[in-house]
């Protein structure tokens, strides 16, 4: 694991999560979307926070394969959880918003859960099949 | 009644996120590493190779599918029901299938990781 790919990793939180609040504060600006006027949901693009939004969903999106690229699913997934718990803290340090005794064990358990996957190994050390491809990169096991 | 319905869309959830992950996965270890591949051939090699992997386009497929039953289970159901079950259950059905599946070797360490994060996402929707 280079700093690079940790940057990656760390792109995966801070994409998904701000991409997500960008979203959701540009659909609550523009009122509900009824069923019956979908058109709207076209023109939502338009609106600066829902744009915004989008734009840091496909950097998300470009972090996580490029991740699945060298690392295992099983590393990826709960390393991208901790956008739960950078919501959180966020929420409680800047916008002071009460974290309930349950939400700090949650969060306990993330964080938890997050270290004991990020301080073993990334990928599993198979070799390649198509080693005639130049390109693939071969995995000692 | 409606119980059925939200379950049944998290169920589907589950199901489609779980093969959306694990087919993108697959479908990027055989690109192989991006990084290199950005540094040795430009960024449109990558952009080519990885829309030339037809399972890439198949876990997008997945994903949509799942996406789509996040809505049609939130209108069924509640926010507090449907979101935290079916991310939490992902995380466990995500750790089978990538063993099945992708033949990752999931260690004892990977097993408990997925369980805590799955119950930690449980106690953070209460």
């Amino acid at each position: 694991m280079t700093f690079q790919k940790y940057l990656v990793l760390a792109g995966i939180t801070v994409f998904a999560t701000a991409g997500d609040a960008l979203l959701a504060r540009g659909m609550k600006e523009l009122g509900g979307v009824s069923l019956h006027h979908l058109s709207g949901l076209l023109l939502a693009i338009l609106n600066p926070s829902v744009a915004g939004g989008i734009l840091l969903l496909i950097a998300f999106f470009a972090c996580y394969v490029s991740a699945l690229s060298w690392a295992d699913l099983t590393y990826v997934l709960p390393a991208t959880s901790s956008g739960y718990v950078f919501v959180a803290l966020t929420a409680h340090f800047a916008f002071h918003e009460v974290i309930s005794p349950t939400r700090w064990l949650g969060i306990a358990l993330i964080t938890a859960g997050v270290g004991f996957v990020a301080a073993g190994p990334s990928l599993t050390p198979v070799p390649r099949i198509d080693s005639r491809d130049p390109l693939s990169h071969e995995v000692k096991s | 009644m409606t119980e059925i319905y939200a379950w049944a869309a998290i169920g589907l959830i589950i199901l489609a996120s779980t093969a959306g992950d694990v087919l993108l996965a697959y479908s990027m270890k055989r690109v192989g590493d991006v990084g290199e591949l950005w540094k040795q051939r430009g960024a449109l090699a990558v952009l080519g190779r990885v829309l030339a992997t037809p399972t890439f386009a198949l876990g997008l497929a997945a994903m949509a599918i799942a996406f789509y039953s996040l809505l049609f289970g939130l209108s069924w159901g509640n926010l507090s029901l449907v979101v935290p079950a079916s991310t939490s259950l992902t995380f466990v059905a995500n750790a089978v299938a990538a063993r099945i599946f992708l033949h990752e070797r999931v260690s004892r360490r990977r097993w408990i990781a997925a369980l805590l994060v799955g119950a930690g996402v449980i106690l953070m929707a209460l």
